[in-house]
């Protein structure tokens, strides 16, 4: 074989290869979709989003409760998370290049790692048993420290992307580092920090294991963080482990919700940073 | 070294003497005191010292460039001046730098407070981009908390910077809207703002097309007659266009200093002519 048809062959065959590569891997993704979408979507209704839950063979019913408590929760964890998050981020993107520095990413990191059954236990350790109640305000600690490490990690990425030459006009002025940071940094950085925010959020919202034992759930609206509350996520879980078929066809629809939930919230994320991109050219 | 009797105007600076100044004082009466004087300045980074026992005097309003190949250490001799030279981890100043006779090295000498007075012009255009083009030269006076009528300051100084009549009708867009000339005229004007009395030029004109290029060098012209102005550039025959004296670096050396009509037509050193001719560099 000559060499030119050797290399067109060799071209061809990679080409081949990596796009099959490429569809096995859509593949378990597709399904996904498929299988959420085509057992979920027939519960679907406008009932299903406000509705209390029903009792097996009681028609109708919905996951209302279990709707508001995620989002109940996930603002618990947020006003937690955020404020320590982000200044965790800004600090090590700032002021972290010391020992000090370096020890807080590297225990973001081994934090971000640890499997979200443990911070589960934790949060329970530390909250349940001292409330001895299950409640809101333990599932949104143990939601918190889920969000905390990547939340300060992502912050400082996208903290670290402003050009040093801004901050360096910026001191040229005579500005203090501090005003710098506050003023001209973070306000570049500002659509950066939003999509982490709301990555973190979604990541919460999609979280199981750590509500389990810490807000359990609820059949009832709650919005009292001393009560247990329901989650859209727990409510699955129960749904699905339940022997009732009704009750599994409503985790599909509530497994349909959920996806949407966090899908929207992941789109939205993806399109600030995309602006923020085309604004910094 | 030059001899700079001969050269030396009420506006021309010159060589420290300390022994011979009373005879200087003599035969120049209105000698002008420096803005600038520079005694025994070394730099390094780290270990590499970059900057080698330079010695220099600026006059009040007057352009002096600082010339020499890549890596001589005029930049880092600019960036010493205001002190912008600790942002980099590692870099280090010693030796004497007087402004108006003060020390600016000195512990207890806020760098804030003397970028000031120091202003600095970069290689690169680096408006803020989260602001518009007349917040951009508002912002040292408002992230300062300077009063005054800015509205009134925004138009002076871009006046001054040639910049006013192509903004005027559109002060509120974003500064990235603006060419890159345009943006560099925005940047010297951002720093006119704050109404430093020595303005610092890396490179101002090097990430410029000609026609931009002309309008800063013009602009040069017009800003001596009220700023001290210390530009560093890659070209020559920009120094020789601007600078009313010029200062050769060499390997972190000052080799020459005196009147650019001088360095450029009977340098004294060797080295220096084999730079100004094109010999080397």
């Amino acid at each position: 074989m000559n060499p030119l048809r050797w290399r067109r062959f060799v071209n061809v065959f990679w080409t081949v290869a990596s796009g099959t590569g490429v569809l096995v891997a859509l593949i378990p993704l597709a399904s996904l979709l498929w299988l959420v979408v085509s057992h979920g979507a027939k519960g679907l209704s406008a009932s299903f989003f406000v509705s209390l839950p029903t009792p097996v063979g009681e028609p109708g019913g919905g996951v209302g409760n279990a709707i508001v408590g995620t989002f109940f929760m996930v603002g618990l964890a947020s006003l937690m998370a955020l404020p320590v998050g982000v200044g965790a981020g800004v600090y090590l993107a700032e002021k972290g290049d010391g020992p000090a520095g370096r020890a807080i990413r590297f225990t973001a990191e081994v934090l971000a790692g640890v499997p979200s059954i443990v911070i589960g236990i934790v949060a329970y350790g530390l909250i349940v048993t001292q409330m001895r109640r299950f409640s809101a305000l333990a599932g949104g600690v143990a939601l918190a420290l889920i969000m905390v490490p990547s939340l300060a990690r992502s912050t400082e990425e996208f903290i670290r992307l402003v050009p040093t030459a801004l901050r360096e006009a910026s001191l040229a002025l005579g500005v203090p580092g501090w005003k710098t940071s506050l003023r001209v940094i973070i306000p570049t950085a500002l659509g950066g920090i939003v999509t982490a925010v709301l990555l973190a959020v979604a990541r919460a919202a999609g979280e199981t294991a750590p509500l389990l034992f810490t807000a359990l759930n609820n059949q009832y609206w709650n919005l009292d963080p001393t009560q247990p509350t329901a989650s859209l996520t727990v409510q699955i879980y129960n749904y699905a482990i339940s022997p009732y078929e009704d009750w599994h066809s409503k985790a599909w629809t509530a497994a349909l919700v959920l996806l949407l939930l966090v899908g929207l919230l992941n789109l939205m994320a993806r399109l600030l940073s995309r602006n923020r991109m085309a604004g910094a050219r | 070294m030059i001899s700079s009797l001969e050269t030396a105007t009420p506006m021309t600076p010159f060589e420290e003497r300390p022994h011979e100044s009373g005879h200087r004082t003599a035969a120049a009466p209105r000698v002008a005191t420096p803005k600038l004087t520079v005694r025994g300045l070394s730099a390094w980074y780290g270990k590499n010292r970059a900057l080698h026992d330079v010695n220099l005097t600026v006059a009040p309003r007057s352009v002096m460039a600082a010339i020499g190949p890549s890596g001589c250490g005029k930049s880092t001799f600019l960036r010493c001046l205001n002190r912008m030279h600790e942002l980099i981890p590692g870099a280090r100043a010693e030796g004497t730098l007087l402004l108006d006779g003060k020390d600016l090295l000195g512990r207890d000498v806020d760098p804030v407070t003397l970028r000031r007075r120091v202003g600095m012009v970069f290689q690169r255009p680096n408006p803020f981009p989260t602001m518009s083009v007349r917040d951009n030269v508002a912002a040292g006076l408002r992230l300062n908390r300077v009063g005054g009528d800015h509205d009134e300051i925004v138009e002076r100084t871009l006046r001054q910077a040639a910049l006013w009549d192509e903004v005027k009708d559109r002060l509120g867009a974003s500064a990235l809207s603006l060419s890159g000339g345009q943006q560099q005229r925005l940047c010297i004007a951002r720093a006119l703002a704050v109404e430093p009395e020595v303005l610092l030029m890396d490179e101002p004109a090097s990430a410029l097309d000609p026609i931009a290029t002309a309008k800063i060098e013009d602009l040069i012209h017009e800003l001596k007659e009220r700023y001290t102005i210390v530009i560093v550039t890659h070209n020559m025959q920009q120094a020789g266009r601007v600078s009313d004296h010029t200062a050769f670096f060499y390997m972190g050396d000052l080799v020459e200093v005196g009147p650019t009509e001088k360095i450029f037509t009977n340098p004294s050193e060797k080295r220096t002519e084999d730079y100004v001719t094109g010999k080397f560099g």
